[in-house]
């Protein structure tokens, strides 16, 4: 009998436990013994760290972007109608054409930012988080003559790096265009430092001091008036700017709020060694879609997927999943347009950064490359 | 004293990044007024760092105590 995988998500965790899996039991899927599908919402793959290179006009999304087909074992079956409901008492995926079973279910549907989240952010706000909104913001910052640019930060978002490395990139950006003295740069965090990791925190504020970067800690965006320019703390304070480049807070995909299975934010329970959703043997989550106190970035889903196939593999050999995942991230740091640092931890070792270096620039530039090896599940 | 009715308890010990502060932001930000939340964090600096955060943005702090390894602090939202 035919033994039915589905990995719900065409992002950079669905695509490469789909290939990974279909790469190491290519004999199984030939002699019709396992079926592996991967049902995602669209056709193309956009490799989402671009998003920040396009703000700054280096890089279209074109570039960033593939088919998916094109990324995918020639034996997976590729479905882009995306899911309706996710049937996990009946063993099924629903999508607006077809009705899909499953012996094992894989849940990477991701997280988007949601600008609706704070009154006024979506009128007056911008962000680098969407295609969309990375073009916007690129007409704006280069159009951008002077005055004050403000940076925050809601809680969960994606790449908890990213707003630290634009606020960089935007200093050097108008240092070489002959503006800076004009240009205000005003950076913001939710907590009393100016990143979750401490050692990341104390570098930043070193350069923030060098560079003339001003920076507040304790700010939680309540509210913006889109007309006014002021953005609210949820202390009470107002925070007047010409340019809001905001970090909304994500929330899970839509599908998993329909079905039932998220929390208030739509992540989904899940074992933080395992990874498989809470009540469920025969589900795993994986990438954005959990709701597990690790960062959502392409790492942790690179990591995590490492652990769901050894595991998903193991158990269609009647094995038990014995593999762990031990809250390994790994993240490139771009600390100016020329120059980056990286940091790699875990649940157990916190991280610490590495002198900045244009090598690392170059190792993160040809990782964007490079990535689309790891989505063939290659690298 | 009076028993303390949790809304939820949030379990961010080996969170580095985000980290348990942005744990309980996210809780508190989507939470009701009274509601009370505790969050169990593995990082001594979250016994400063909640505390300062609960103040500044005038929050209650109902108890922040150390048990097995971790802490145990339990926040209010007042607004």
């Amino acid at each position: 009998m035919t033994r039915r995988i589905i990995i719900l998500g065409g992002g950079v965790a669905g695509t490469m436990v789909a290939n990974r899996l279909a790469k190491s039991m290519e004999d199984e899927i030939y002699s019709g013994a396992l079926e592996v599908t991967l049902i995602g919402d669209t056709d193309r793959h956009i490799y989402q760290p671009g998003f920040l290179f396009m703000a700054f006009n280096e890089g279209f999304l074109e570039q960033f972007t593939r088919e998916e087909k094109y990324l995918l074992h020639p034996k997976i079956n590729f479905v882009a109608d995306g899911a309706v409901n996710i049937d996990v008492e009946g063993k099924k995926i629903i999508t607006p054409k077809q009705s899909f079973a499953y012996d094992f279910l894989v849940i990477a549907t991701g997280s988007y930012p949601d600008m609706d989240s704070v009154p006024g952010l979506a009128a007056g706000g911008h962000t680098f988080y969407t295609p969309e909104g990375a073009e916007r913001l690129r007409y704006e910052m280069l159009n951008f003559q002077g005055g004050t640019i403000m940076v925050t930060i809601d809680v969960p978002h994606k790449c908890p790096v990213a707003p630290l490395e634009f606020i960089f990139m935007a200093d050097d950006y108008y240092r070489d265009i002959g503006i800076r003295d004009k240009v205000r740069l005003k950076y913001t965090y939710p907590i009393g430092r100016v990143h979750s990791l401490e050692p990341v925190a104390k570098w930043a504020v070193k350069e923030f001091e060098k560079r003339g970067i001003e920076y507040e800690v304790f700010f939680n965006l309540e509210a913006v008036d889109p007309e006014k320019k002021i953005a609210y703390n949820m202390d009470g304070s107002e925070h007047p700017y010409d340019l809001l480049v905001a970090v909304p807070p994500h929330r899970g995909a839509r599908v998993v709020r329909d079905a039932g299975l998220g929390d208030e934010d739509g992540f989904i329970p899940t074992d933080r060694y395992t990874l498989k959703m809470e009540g469920r043997d025969d589900v795993y989550v994986i990438g954005d879609a959990t709701n597990l106190p690790v960062s959502k970035a392409g790492s942790t889903a690179h990591y995590e997927a490492d652990v769901v196939v050894k595991n998903l593999i193991s158990e269609l050999k009647g094995l038990p999943p014995s593999h762990r995942y031990n809250g390994k991230a790994f993240c490139f740091i771009e600390t100016g347009m020329n120059e980056a640092t990286y940091i790699t931890f875990n649940y157990k070792q916190p991280p610490r950064p590495v002198p900045p270096s244009e090598m690392l620039h170059w190792f993160k530039l040809s990782y964007n490359e490079m990535y689309w090896l790891s989505a063939r599940g290659i690298l | 004293m009076s028993e303390i009715n949790i809304t939820k308890t949030i379990d961010a010990r080996g969170s580095y990044c985000p980290g348990p502060l942005m744990e309980l932001v996210k809780a508190i930000k989507r939470g009701q007024v009274g509601d009370v939340y505790e969050l169990l964090s593995g990082d001594s600096g979250s016994a400063k760092d909640v505390p300062e955060w609960v103040n500044k943005m005038g929050h209650e702090l109902v108890y922040c105590k150390e048990d097995e390894g971790f802490w145990r602090i339990a926040v209010r939202k007042t607004k």
